[in-house]
């Protein structure tokens, strides 16, 4: 240890540990325009033939999915390898470590089995349905409450990004469903574009709205926080009830087109998904295919937020929550930390709005109010704040859970017919949140998991940690 | 402390090497709305120095320490920092500039483990020598090594003091700003973190700007002193030079200091 090791401050760094959102955009944005460029000569129009008429048919849709995923695709590898030579250059658990002997938290008893458990029955669940119900009519309602449920889970792991891991108390996050659902409405019914080009603009939407809201928020903190967010939650809900010429006020927008199996739209027809597949028509095909793209859209989410985690800007986001004046002095730009955490929670809000508007085919402003948000906020702080796993496991008892009610008809024995447990929901709600906060104050799962675990702490007992192989 | 010695004693004692100091602050002034918190703040740290500012409560120290990082903002003055203008760049740059603070009141991040504050500390320039840091701050603080996978919120006061000036170095600093690393500790860890400032100083040929309440061990460990009093710098001088005036003593190091 002498002089040069401290006074330099080097900064050739071989492994760049930013992950430069900035040029990984830019990098996909390029490789999406050589796409382009490649593709209007050889996708972008097809010869048809029509007795002696050869004519060109445009196929501009085509390209600007293959664009898309080109662009997305890039944007992936570019995470991914940024996660990757940053856990490299993350020291290796050799180093410097004389682990305490520290019992596995809650946390990790929980995850070891909750994980893999949960995800099982996530996936295997419209078949586990399928066979305890005996049919794909009788399985509807299940499988409806598993969408609406893994939505939850999504708009919870959304959220999470913003109040759990970055410590911004959001009342307002509906705003960026709404808008995540009616950019969907909008673009399919005016322009007539298929959902799979409108998912990722409404994300990008959202995101943007995301950005609007984070200005004038970010010298604001808790409460103060809370009220703009809220106010602004309300402004959006009140621009969609007035603004008529454009959303059709409260009466809201019908017939939105569903979403399409790759192509293969859920109809009886020839071109069916039913037809192709050689399967009898059902409508239940859709509402499984629907159940699969929200599973898939939540697992996404949760990917990215781990993934994210990991990376200089989720590890920001989490000093921002601690220390707002430690992290501007260890050099972190709070304001793009912020923006980020921001844009990237009504990014996924935007996906989970407008995958609301392809299952309900209807959109209005009255699925967007307040309780929505307080609904989403309290599974995010019953999961507990940053949890992923207790957001999933709240948001399953407070979506799940009302529907439950709906079912104890024997209570309407003892409190006579007119007795409807559903009303009373939101009073359970109350008791509920009562009592996690007398047992369980900073959530179902309050700690917080390190997003850097030295390995060797297991292995090496208390008793040999004096040997100190530094 | 009469404004009329402090003008005698204002003259920088180095004002004869003709290199330029590493940090300058010159007339700054800052504002807490409308109530002046440094009425004019003259001072200099020259490269490899140790210099402390020492004060009473509320006589602006941290104001100054906080200002020189641009949060609050100076609203008269300039602060230059290795011959760059530094008076109204945002906090975050300044802290990239191989300046490093550890702040008053620690704040470290509590929820977050010990390994992962000092990623924090490293995050401006990259994990490129994240592991040779690691190390060199274990060496420092070996209780720290032992706690890596704790959660800094569980650590002792003088752990967390320990991590905050750690996590601070992470960066390497040519230029640390420590605000009061002794409050609330022990004499012995007090001693402890004392010895491992002159350490950094002697070895690593760092400069340490050094604010504190503890007058004794500050001025003892500086090369050079300012007091601050109510906004103003009144006097200044080398460590030993305000350790024996007569007014320093009657105000700063009366009583139980050994």
């Amino acid at each position: 240890m002498n002089a040069p090791s401290i006074t330099t401050t080097a900064k050739t760094d071989t492994v760049s540990r930013n992950f430069d959102m900035a040029a990984a955009f830019k990098d996909a944005l390029k490789a999406a325009l050589i796409t382009l460029g490649l593709s209007i000569p050889i996708l972008a129009y097809k010869t048809d033939q029509s007795g002696a008429d050869l004519f060109l048919t445009p196929r501009w849709g085509l390209v600007a999915i293959v664009c898309a995923i080109v662009f997305g695709l890039r944007l992936v590898i570019h995470a991914f390898t940024a996660s990757r030579a940053y856990a490299r250059a993350t020291p290796s658990a050799r180093q410097a470590t004389e682990p305490v002997h520290a019992m596995p938290s809650a946390f990790q008893h929980v995850s070891r089995f909750a994980i893999p458990f949960f995800l099982g029955i996530a996936i295997a669940f419209p078949v586990l349905i399928y066979l305890i119900q005996g049919g794909l009519n009788e399985s509807r309602y299940w499988v409806d409450l598993g969408i609406l449920i893994l939505t939850y889970v999504m708009l919870g792991w959304g959220l999470n990004i913003v109040v759990g891991l970055a410590g911004l108390l959001d009342l307002g996050y509906v705003a960026f469903y709404a808008v995540g659902a009616y950019s969907y409405a909008l673009l399919s019914t005016t322009f007539g574009l298929s959902f799979w080009i409108c998912l990722p603009l409404a994300g990008i939407l959202a995101a943007f709205w995301g950005m609007i809201l984070g200005f004038p928020v970010l010298r604001l903190r808790g409460d103060y926080l809370a009220i703009v967010t809220l106010a602004f939650g309300e402004i959006i809900r009140l621009v969609l009830i007035n603004w008529v010429d454009l959303t059709n006020g409260g009466a809201g927008i019908s017939s939105i087109p569903r979403a399409t199996f790759f192509g293969l739209p859920f109809t009886a027809g020839e071109s069916g998904f039913a037809a192709t597949f050689g399967l009898e028509f059902n409508g239940m095909h859709r509402m499984i295919f629907l159940y699969y793209l929200i599973l898939a859209l939540a697992l996404l989410t949760n990917f990215v937020t781990m993934r994210l985690r990991k990376l200089p800007v989720g590890r920001a986001w989490e000093a921002l929550r601690e220390d707002e004046i430690a992290c501007r002095s260890l050099g972190i730009n709070t304001t793009n930390t912020k923006l980020t955490a921001f844009a990237i929670g009504a990014m996924f809000g935007g996906f989970a709005g407008s995958f609301f508007a392809v299952r309900q085919g209807f959109v209005s402003p009255e699925s967007f109010n307040f309780l929505e948000s307080a609904i989403i906020l309290a599974i995010v702080v019953m999961g507990g704040m940053g949890s992923q796993i207790g957001v999933a496991i709240a948001a399953i008892v407070l979506v799940g859970g009302p529907e439950i009610l709906r079912n104890l008809t024997f209570l309407q024995a003892v409190f006579g017919s007119g007795f409807d447990p559903n009303e009373y929901r939101l009073l359970l709600f109350g008791m509920g949140m009562v009592a996690m906060m007398v047992w369980r104050p900073r959530g179902l799962i309050s700690e917080r998991e390190p997003s850097v675990i030295l390995k060797e702490r297991k292995a090496i007992s208390g008793s040999l940690v004096k040997e100190g192989h530094g | 402390m009469s404004t009329a010695g402090a003008n005698i004693a204002m003259q920088n004692p180095q004002a004869s090497t003709a290199r330029q100091p590493l940090l300058s602050v010159r007339g700054v002034k800052t504002y807490y709305g409308n109530i002046i918190a440094l009425k004019g703040v003259d001072m200099d740290v020259n490269e490899g120095e140790i210099v402390t500012l020492i004060g009473a409560n509320g006589a602006g120290k941290s104001t100054l320490m906080m200002t020189i990082f641009g949060n609050p903002r100076a609203r008269e003055g300039t602060i230059t920092y290795a011959g760059r203008d530094i008076t109204k760049m945002p906090t975050h740059e300044i802290a990239r500039l191989s300046i490093a603070q550890s702040p008053e009141g620690r704040r470290i991040f509590p929820r977050m483990t010990v390994f992962e504050n000092l990623q924090m500390g490293a995050s401006m320039n990259g994990l490129a020598h994240f592991d040779q840091d690691l190390e060199r701050v274990c060496t420092l603080f070996p209780r720290l090594k032992e706690r890596l996978q704790q959660r800094g919120g569980t650590l002792s006061g003088g752990e967390q003091q320990m991590l905050a000036i750690a996590r601070a170095l992470m960066s390497r600093p040519k230029l640390l700003l420590l605000d009061e690393p002794s409050l609330g500790l022990a004499p012995l860890i007090v001693k402890q973190i004392f010895e491992i400032i002159k350490e950094l100083n002697e070895k690593d040929g760092m400069t340490v700007f050094l604010v504190e309440q503890n007058a004794y061990h500050a001025l003892k460990l500086a090369h050079r002193g300012y007091v601050m009093v109510t906004g103003n710098i009144t006097m200044s001088g080398t460590g030993r030079e305000l350790l024996e005036d007569p007014q320093v003593k009657a105000a700063y190091l009366e009583g139980g200091h050994h």
